[in-house]
């Protein structure tokens, strides 16, 4: 009886784990021509997975002895990884179709559909060896997406850094953990909490530094940020999209309930860490973004930057900034999958893929509508009022002041208004500079699809969802005070 | 002299440092990286089994051959990811890897 409970609090993990498996049969026996069944029958696994966060997988509580905890900010983070790694599998049909020689195989969305497993579990553990298997399992599938283009050298050595970095993180996580372990004597999230209570060790401390240390590297802030650029440059855009939307919001997700639930009493300890992480991250993203001429490149350090933000609602440590976090999270994913569309739209006449920003001169005249869903985005981004993209930042910065972090508020509020100045120039360059040769022209609808849906929800009319966002994140967050 | 926690926890400590400074000061060659991210793992197996045992709780030692069994399908997805990059480039030094500025 218990175990049966057990299975229903883990369905969409299981849904997810089972529809890969079962896809990756049909993609060994059927080959490369089975690629358009199995991404659609992804998507329906991905729905599957949704459809079974209703119920016990969202308010179960513990399963499996305190090892998994099924509960609403979970479900709530898992919504948003299964959106993003469904857009991830609609938008590689047509960009793969384009470059020479590499087809998309089966294989990727059966990877993204074991990635966003291991996400899963990454966002629902509250004890440390839950946390490392999913971590692991979201990793591993990620850096075989990364070097997915096995004839191109830049997505092998794309693969090749994320692989390094990403292993050297966990090995760095991994030795935190050890040592949490050692001095509080259990690896459950409550018995950590429990250790922490008390006085502090210095081994615990070194503990939580290390931790932290791991998660930055998976959340990609500073100082621990050095491979984003070259990953999300070298990877096949889509890819680059997910990478951007689906585990960043996992690793977030999975930070905040490290920081809350297990390590809550040590706030005052790790407060200073994510204030330093997050204050490094707005500022070196904003500034080493302006020298950018690709506009991956240029993302990547966006991405830098917004997770900076985020990080201020999660250094308030309180209900409200977590649900701040959350806010953000949601806009930032809208946001960042539609600018990544619509890169994937920039490409020459021969078909291939561009991606410096001079050549999107001009978009306004030879492509109006893409240049205004990419200003909107740009906008958003950079957080100028009527957009949603304001009340993200507005959200984490008021729980910032709420919490009494005045200093923090006013510097990442300043600091907002470098990084403007590069999203602006995007859109500068559209609207005001000579055009260059037009794009060919947009064939697939799902894309232009989700593009406009992006755009609606980033534009004013976001604003409307606030009352259900709003209850919806604060109930998340709630779960885990 | 008996040997204590604290010896095991030096050692373990030791080769972490070696581990990671192998990943940033090796200059030669990747397969010597994909061996210091082993050794990172493998120091953190030392301190799980070492306070495994001197706390009496057997979590550690289960978290270790989990460990274990990641580190060995992460050896195999890096040397995949190492082969199809030596097939690209012809050299797995890793000064050439510089394709995109770092």
């Amino acid at each position: 009886m218990e175990y049966a409970a057990n299975i229903a609090m883990t369905l969409p993990e299981l849904v997810l784990a089972l529809g890969a498996i079962a896809l990756m049969l049909v993609s060994a026996w059927g080959g490369d021509t089975s690629t358009r069944a199995v991404s659609i029958a992804s998507v329906f696994v991905l729905v599957g997975a949704g459809i079974a966060l209703v119920g016990p997988a969202s308010s179960g509580g513990y399963a499996f002895d305190g090892l998994y905890r099924a509960d609403a900010f979970g479900a709530f983070a898992k919504v948003l990884i299964y959106i993003a790694s469904a857009v991830a599998i609609m938008m590689a049909p047509s960009f793969f179709a384009r470059s020479q020689g590499e087809d998309l195989r089966p294989e990727y969305p059966v990877l993204i559909l074991l990635s966003a497993c291991g996400m899963g579990i990454m966002v629902s553990a509250s004890d440390m060896l839950t946390l490392y298997v999913g971590l692991e399992l979201q990793s591993l599938a990620a850096y075989v997406l990364a070097s997915f283009m096995r004839r191109d050298g830049r997505s092998a050595e794309a693969g090749l850094k994320y692989f390094v970095l990403g292993a050297l993180a966990s090995g760095i996580l991994l030795y935190g953990i050890s040592l949490v372990y050692g001095f509080s004597g259990t690896t459950l999230f409550s018995g950590i909490a429990d250790a922490y209570a008390g006085t502090k060790s210095l081994g615990l401390l070194f503990g939580l530094v290390f931790v932290f240390a791991g998660l930055a590297f998976k959340i990609s802030a500073v100082p621990f940020h050095m491979w984003t650029p070259d990953v999300y440059e070298g990877a096949p855009t889509p890819v680059t999209a997910f990478f951007a939307s689906a585990p960043k919001v996992a690793a977030m997700a999975m930070a905040v309930r490290v920081a809350i639930e297990a390590m809550g009493p040590a706030t005052d300890q790790w407060r200073q860490i994510v204030i330093f992480a997050a204050l490094a991250s707005i500022i070196l993203g904003a500034v080493a973004a302006i020298g950018q001429t690709n506009v991956k490149r240029l993302l990547a350090y966006s991405s830098i930057n917004n997770v900076g933000f985020a990080l201020i609602g999660l250094a308030a440590g309180t209900p409200e900034g977590v649900s701040g976090v959350l806010m953000y999270l949601t806009i930032y994913v809208a946001m960042t999958l539609g600018s990544f569309l619509v890169v994937l739209q920039m490409r020459g006449d021969d078909g291939q893929p561009v991606e410096t920003i001079a050549s999107l001169a001009g978009m306004s005249r030879t492509r109006p509508g893409l240049a205004a869903a990419l200003a909107i985005f740009m906008f958003s981004l950079a957080g100028i009022p009527p957009l949603f993209g304001f009340y993200a930042k507005f959200a984490v910065f008021s729980a910032a002041v709420d919490a009494g972090l005045f200093p923090l508020a006013v510097v990442g509020i300043a600091a907002s208004v470098i990084g403007a100045y590069y999203y602006l120039r995007v859109v500068k360059t559209m609207y005001f500079d000579d055009p260059a040769p037009a794009f060919a022209p947009m064939e697939n609808k799902v894309e232009g699809g989700l593009i406009a849906l992006a755009a609606v929800f980033v534009s004013p009319a976001g604003y409307l969802l606030i009352p259900v966002l709003g209850a919806w994140t604060m109930a998340a967050a709630r779960a885990l005070f | 002299m008996t040997i204590g926690l604290v010896h095991y926890l030096v050692v373990a400590a030791i080769l972490f440092t070696m581990g990671v400074l192998g990943i940033f000061l090796n200059r030669k060659n990747l397969i010597v990286i994909l061996m210091a991210i082993e050794l990172i793992l493998l120091a953190v197996n030392i301190n799980l089994v070492a306070f495994s045992a001197f706390l009496n709780d057997l979590v550690g030692q289960v978290f270790a051959m989990f460990v274990l069994t990641v580190a060995a399908g992460e050896a195999a997805i890096g040397l995949a990811i190492l082969v199809i990059y030596f097939r690209g480039r012809g050299t797995i030094a890793v000064d050439d890897v510089n394709r995109m500025k770092g």
